[in-house]
Order: structure tokens, then sequence, then C-alpha cells
């Protein structure tokens, strides 16, 4: 039982940061943009997070009490600013420039991570314990503050309430975005964007302000989960600590088709396919790496299954991938 | 009823790059009115009106709207003065209802059900039939214009603009779709409707306003014209608009279509039980709504699909030996001298490649001739030239990549290749699909000319004048089976139209 609730919990832990970063590139591609930048978005989302906490640690003194509001305040907002930054220049360059959207999407992925190694090694630096991670534990500390009440309710408060708010805060963007793509205008106009950009742009819907909107937004969210890994779950950075979390991300926009709210099961059952070697009693070295394969066989498996049923409702955006212009002859 | 000018043109320019589209047009348009455009490929037809719905900014002149001078930047600014355009290709998603289609862009709360109801409530005004909850990519052809028409209308717009809104209607949906537009017009809106048919020019319009190359040349009230002066005028010079029909010479069978069944890439059976014969020196027409199996049916012929039953025999002309086609591989039944020139909706789908040009697409049919380890390029260059020769293809050079070229001159260089190689079998599919009246019958002669040679040839066609005028025999298809084989010479519109739309099979 123990460990089944431990097991749960950790898959939640686990899938939280594919959560923000399938929401986040589910939201981007609804609007037509393949955006394969993700991971290095996620990870960048992740280091300006590690900046802010790290130079609001800086201000602290031996011993002293970090304010809960700053600490959350600072690192959530480098975030936001480093992961749209990113997703701007990739807006840029595929939108107004109409460069090819795989390609950009790959360099962005390489540059997002350059630039995480680069200042996660240059704030290693100033590390006073010679390791070559960046130390935040304090900032750490108040994100993965679980709510009030969870001591004291045995397994259900582990399973439901031990998590850092950035959990809660994930599910509840989850629905509240499959609620606006379903119910809303804006979310009828986003979708006609994503399946046929002329459609829209004849009816009067503004094609690139939807396209920047929704990329950007996306990016800021995925950001969101690379800050979530670094400073809630680790507490410490360190180059390239985030593994494939970015592409397990992308596979999950599939395996959900392109539904928030079935993201959230997607990201913690994803979560839990992640460790789930950690679980499984007496597994020799070479099992276990072959159940660290099952998020990847299972990502196969969807792909397989998604192209043979050919189910219109449940393909990919029409204009996946394309760049729009209007004058185009 | 008033008779006042709704929108007017004045010297209105744009140019694409070096290309003029269209140069100092003058147009009015009054209310309650139809007013027809009409005008070869590149007349600049589409482009006038995609200025006039905001796709477009003119680069001179300037759009009155009631006696106001206005800008229109972008389709919204369009809806603002109450123009809605009906595109060619339809501007709708596909996975969205129609109701959401047509609510799509305006502001406001988001209540699908109210805006289903209201919906019906306009379709119910002016006689259409529609569900507002299917969803696009279920509906036929004709139940996706009725949406768009109804969008435009949902907006409350005056001004509607049709861009060859016939070119994939049944007859009888097209008599439907005119009751429609009268009703409309009686109602006091003002419709410009953009057309290559001259009979629907004059059954539908008040007056005409002929384009050629990107200007105006005049308006003209359609009671007082008819079709050799429209002609005249869209072209520039007289043009003989019969098309001959010799009798064909000793017709014998070439290809016996026995029993054929097919299924659809998604598992439908789009083909039933077809079965036919096609003779040397004939021209088999073959009509149907778009997507009835036409395709399927070539294909098939041609090897590229997978045949479920029947069988398809060549009867060779030179021996008389009988060739079953579904043994061979697609490269065999070509060197049989089985040749398809399909032209599908998008151009450059099949038969060529966009990015090489005229004298490489030629080589993609001999490309495996010759024995040399390295490519032969002067026999395809010699019969690129002599294909833009012999066909008036307007192009810089062979060496220009056919992407470049205009759908026209595009479709020139497929025929003129299938046709180069002496085919005894030929098959075309939409051969003429968005040419102009000249391009048209340079095709036609083309068609003509092999069937002397005494070619079998086999022809998709959507406008039935030219199939009842071109075909000595007319094969009707409609879901997949043959509703009725038709003689070319007595049949008449209204009889392909009805067998067109019959779901069983002939008896």
């Amino acid at each position: 039982m123990n460990m089944v609730v431990l097991f749960l919990q950790r898959a939640i832990v686990q899938g939280t940061p594919l959560l923000y970063g399938s929401m986040g590139e589910t939201l981007t591609e609804k609007s037509g943009n393949l955006n394969l930048g993700i991971p290095g978005i996620m990870y960048t989302g992740g280091i300006s997070g590690v900046i802010g906490a790290f130079l609001y640690e800086r201000t602290l003194g031996v011993g002293e009490m970090p304010n809960a509001f700053l600490a959350i305040f600072l690192p959530l907002i480098c975030a936001l600013i480093g992961s749209a930054l990113m997703s701007l220049l990739y807006c840029f360059l595929t939108i107004t420039l109409r460069a090819n959207q795989n390609v950009t999407g790959l360099a962005i992925t390489t540059f997002g991570v350059g630039v995480g190694n680069f200042f996660g090694g240059y704030l290693a630096h100033f590390s006073t314990d010679g390791s070559t991670g960046v130390s935040i534990t304090k900032v750490s500390d108040v994100f993965s503050t679980p709510l009030p009440f969870a001591d004291n309710l045995g397994w259900f408060g582990t399973l439901f309430f031990s998590y850092g708010f950035l959990v809660y805060v994930g599910i509840i963007l989850a629905v509240l975005m499959a609620l606006m793509l379903r119910r809303t205008r804006i979310g009828l106009h986003l979708r006609a964007v994503g399946e046929n950009p002329a459609t829209a742009d004849a009816a009067g819907i503004s094609v690139s302000a939807y396209k920047y909107g929704a990329t950007v937004i996306g990016g800021m969210i995925a950001g969101l989960g690379g800050l979530y890994y670094v400073v809630d779950y680790m507490g410490v950075w360190s180059n390239d600590g985030f593994g494939d979390r970015g592409w397990l991300a992308i596979a999950i926009v599939i395996f959900t088709l392109w539904k928030p709210d079935l993201g959230i099961l997607g990201s913690f059952l994803f979560g839990g396919l992640y460790i789930i070697y950690l679980f499984i009693p007496d597994l020799s070295r070479s099992s276990q790496e072959l159940f660290k394969m099952l998020p990847y066989l299972v990502t196969i498996a969807v792909l397989i299954f998604t192209s043979v049923r050919n189910k219109r409702d449940s393909q990919p955006p029409a204009s996946l991938g394309l760049s729009y212009f209007r004058e185009e002859r | 009823m008033n008779n006042s000018i709704a929108i007017e043109l004045k010297g209105v320019t744009k140019t694409f790059g070096s290309v003029i589209a269209n140069k100092n047009v003058n147009l009015d348009v009054r209310r309650g009115e139809i007013l027809a455009i009409l005008g070869e490929n590149g007349s600049g037809k589409t482009t006038l009106m995609n200025m006039i719905s905001g796709i477009y900014y003119p680069d001179e002149g300037e759009i009155l709207i009631n006696g106001e001078s206005v800008v229109i930047r972008s389709p919204r600014d369009a809806f603002k003065y109450k123009i809605g355009m009906i595109h060619q290709h339809f501007k709708l998603v596909d996975v969205f209802t129609a109701a959401e289609n047509i609510v799509l862009g305006l502001d406001g709360a988001f209540n699908k059900k109210r805006a289903a109801a209201e919906v019906l409530e306009i379709s119910s005004r002016y006689g259409f039939e529609i569900d507002p909850n299917k969803k696009i990519h279920e509906m036929a052809v004709s139940e996706k214009q009725t949406v768009e028409i109804i969008k435009v209308l949902y907006r409350g717009a005056d001004i509607l603009i049709l861009d060859e809104p016939t070119a994939v209607l049944t007859p009888q949906e097209t008599q439907k779709l005119f009751a429609v537009l009268r009703k409309m017009r009686d109602d006091g809106k003002s419709i410009i409707i953009i057309t290559h048919k001259l009979h629907e020019v004059l059954s539908i319009s008040d007056r005409v306003a002929i384009l050629r190359k990107g200007e105006h040349i005049d308006t003209v009230v359609t009671k007082e014209t008819d079709e050799n002066q429209l002609t005249e005028m869209m072209v520039g010079k007289k043009v003989e608009l019969n098309i001959e029909r010799d009798e064909p010479k000793n017709p014998t069978d070439r290809l016996v279509v026995m029993g054929l069944d097919c299924m659809s890439r998604d598992g439908i059976k789009i083909l039933d039980d077809v079965s036919f014969v096609a003779r040397s020196g004939e021209i088999l027409g073959i009509a149907g709504i778009a997507g009835s199996g036409q395709r399927e049916l070539l294909e098939a012929i041609a090897g590229l699909q997978h045949i479920e039953h029947g069988a398809i025999s060549y009867i060779n002309p030179e021996n008389g030996e009988e060739v079953d086609l579904r043994d061979k591989t697609p490269l065999e039944i070509r060197d049989l001298g089985v040749r398809l020139s399909f032209v599908p909706e998008d151009r450059l789908g099949m038969g060529l490649v966009g990015n090489m040009d005229i004298i490489d697409n030629m080589m993609l049919r001999s490309y495996s001739a010759g024995h040399s380890f390295f490519l032969d390029r002067l026999p395809s260059t010699a019969l690129a030239e002599d294909v833009i020769d012999r066909l008036e293809v307007v192009t810089p050079d062979a060496h220009t990549p056919v992407r470049r070229l205009s759908g026209g001159n595009v479709q020139k260089v497929l025929v003129g290749r299938e046709i180069a190689s002496a085919p005894t079998v030929l098959m075309a599919a939409y051969p003429v699909r968005g040419l102009d009246i000249n391009s048209s019958y340079t095709i036609y002669n083309l068609l003509n000319e092999q069937k002397k040679n005494g070619v079998a040839v086999i022809f998709v066609g959507e406008d039935l004048d030219v199939l009842l005028e071109l075909c000595d025999r007319i094969l009707v298809i409609g879901s997949g089976r043959v509703t009725g084989i038709v003689d070319g010479r007595t049949a008449t519109k209204e009889e392909i139209g009805i067998l067109m739309t019959k779901t069983e099979g002939a008896e």
C-alpha cells in the first residue's frame, strides 16, 4: 500500500514538468506552430528560474529565512521572461520571417541547452563548497512547501496534498486551457488558425497575433515545467540534468491527441513510467535499463496507433508545421 | 428596388512583382443586380475581387462604397462595408461544424446553440437546406458552398462575391444556386459572380463585365449580347466555339473493363462493379460529381490502384492479343501504350515535379532509356522545345521550373508529354480544369487529333456542355457505380445530370 502511494506520488512529481511542457506545446501546436524548441525553452525556463533564485539567495545572510513572496516571485518571473524570450525568437523566425519550423525548433533546442549550460557553468563558479552544481536550497524549500494539512491525513494527504503549489497550478491551468479551447471564442479562433489560417484570415482573425500569442504563452507555460523541475524538485542546478523530458513532453501532446485535460493523465502516466524501475524490487542493472525504455516504447506504440486509426477528429491541426503568407499565389 | 450604385472601382491597379494583375480597372455594381465578371485565366478576375474583399490591397486607385471612398485593408474591413466573398476554394475549417464556421471571426460570447438557431433562421429565409451541427468534412461539396453563402449572409453582407461557384456543382445544384441568387438580388443585394461558363453568364447575370489581361474591356447588358460577342471581347479575337467531332473510324475494342471493384484508402468501396469498353478512334467521356470514383477508375487501369475484383483486358492493336492488366506493373502497362495524364485538383500533384524544369519533367518518362551511366538530355530537350512550340506554352524558356508556369501552361506540358509518347490509350482527367477558352480548345484539338490517329481516348470532364460536344460516348458514374452509358450525340444535359445523382447502377 505504502509503496503504491509513494509510487503514485513520485509519478505526479515526475509528471509535472511533462504536464507543463505538453500543455505549452499543445497550445503552441493549436496555432499551427510545431515548436520543437520546447526542450530548449524548458531548459531556459529552468536556468532563468535558477538565476532568479540564486541572486535572491545571495542577498540573504547566513541562517536568514527567505521571504516567501520574493522567493517565489523572483524565480517565477525570471523563468517566464527567459522562456518568453526564447519563444519570441522562435516566433520571429517562423512567423515573421517564415523560416522552416522544424529546423528553427531544433536550433532553439540546441541554443536553449547551450544557454542553460553556459549560465549554469558560470553560476557554479560562485559555489562556496567547490561543487559543480548551483545550490538553491532555501528557495527550493519555499517552492516545495506542501499544503498545510498534508501531514495529518495519512496516505490521502501524501497522495493529494504533499506537493508544491506548481503542481496544483499546472492541473488547474490544464483544465482551464481545455475549457478555453473548447468553449470560448478565443479557443475557436485559435483552432481555426491552426487548422486553416487562410480561412481564419478571411474571417477577419489576425493569424499572426494568434500564432505569436499562443506560441509565446505556450513557451512560458513550458518554461514553468523547467522551473518546477530544478527549483522545486531538484533544488540544485547541474548542467544537462534535465534529461529528455522536453522530448517526452512533445510525445505526450501526440499521445493525448492535443487535449490539455487528457494531458494531465498522460503526463502523470509518463511520469510514472519514467521512474517505475525504482519501484520494482530486485532489478538487475540491465533490466533497469529495459524499464527505462518504457516511456519511449509507449510513445512509439502511440504513434503507430494514431497513424493507423485515421479518425478525422483526432488528427493534428491541419496546418501544423506550415507558415502562412496571405498574398502567396 | 432602386438602382443606385453599391460599389465602384476607380483606376484600380495591382502588381505582383513585375506581373501586372490589374491595370486601371473601372467598374461599378448596382444594388439589386447580378454582375458577371468574365475573363480568361490570368485576366485578373480573382485578384480584383480579392482587393474588394480585403485579401489584397490595391497599389493604385480607389474603391467607393455608396459613393464614399473607403480603404479596405483586411477581410475585417470588408465585413464592415458589408462585403462578403465566397472563394473558389472554400475557406472552411474541416473539423468544425457548419455553425462554428459561420460564426468564426466574430466578436461576442460564443454560444453554439444560439449560433445554430440563427443559422437555421437564415437558411429558411432563403430556402437553404443545412444541418448546423454537421462537420464540414462530412459534407458534400454543394453543402459546403451553402455554408459559405450563409457565412457571408450571417455577417449581414449586402455585396456578395462568388468566385466560380458552379465549377463543382451538378446542373441541378447549379439551378438551385441560381434560384437562391435571384432571390437575394430581389432582396436588394448586389451579387458579383465570376465564371468561365458563357451560358451561365447569359442565364444568371443582368450585366457582364469583361476583363482581358488585367484590364477592364467593357461592361455590357446581358440581354443585348451573345456568346460570340462575349468571347471575342474576352479573347480579343474571334474564336471558333465549335468542337469538331468526326465519326469514329472503324472503332475496335481496345480496353475491356469487367466488374471492377476498388476500395479507397479509408476502406470504403469507391468503385462498385464497373464495366465498360473503350474503343480505338473514339473519345469516351466520363461524367460524374467530383470524387465519385473517376480518379480511382483511371488509376486502376494505369496499375496504380489495387483492384479487389474484376478484370481489365487490353487488346493489343498490333496482334489482337488480349492482355490482363491486373498482372502488370504500372511500368509494363505504360510500355503497352496506356498513358495516364492525370490532372488532379492540385495541378502539380501527379505527373510533374514543380521544382524541375520542363526538360527534366519530360525526362520523367524516359529516364530509363539508353545505356549510358549518365543522363542524355538531348532527346528531352528536343521534346520540350517541341511541346512549347506546338502547344504555345508561355514560358521564358525550357529551363524554367514548372512550378513557375501558370496553371494552363502546366497542363499543356503534362498533356503534351503524354501525347508525345504515341499512346494507344490516352486517359486525361480534368485536362482543362481552370483553363481559359483558348487553352481549352487547344487541348480539345489535341484529344481529337489522337482520336483520328486511332487512339482510345478516355476523357474525364466536369463541364457537361463540353462532354456533350466532344465525346462519342459518355459513361456516367455515380457513387462508384456506372449509372449509364449514353451517346454523346443524342444525350441531353438534364439526362446526364439525373444519371450523375442516381445511386443505383444501370440495369
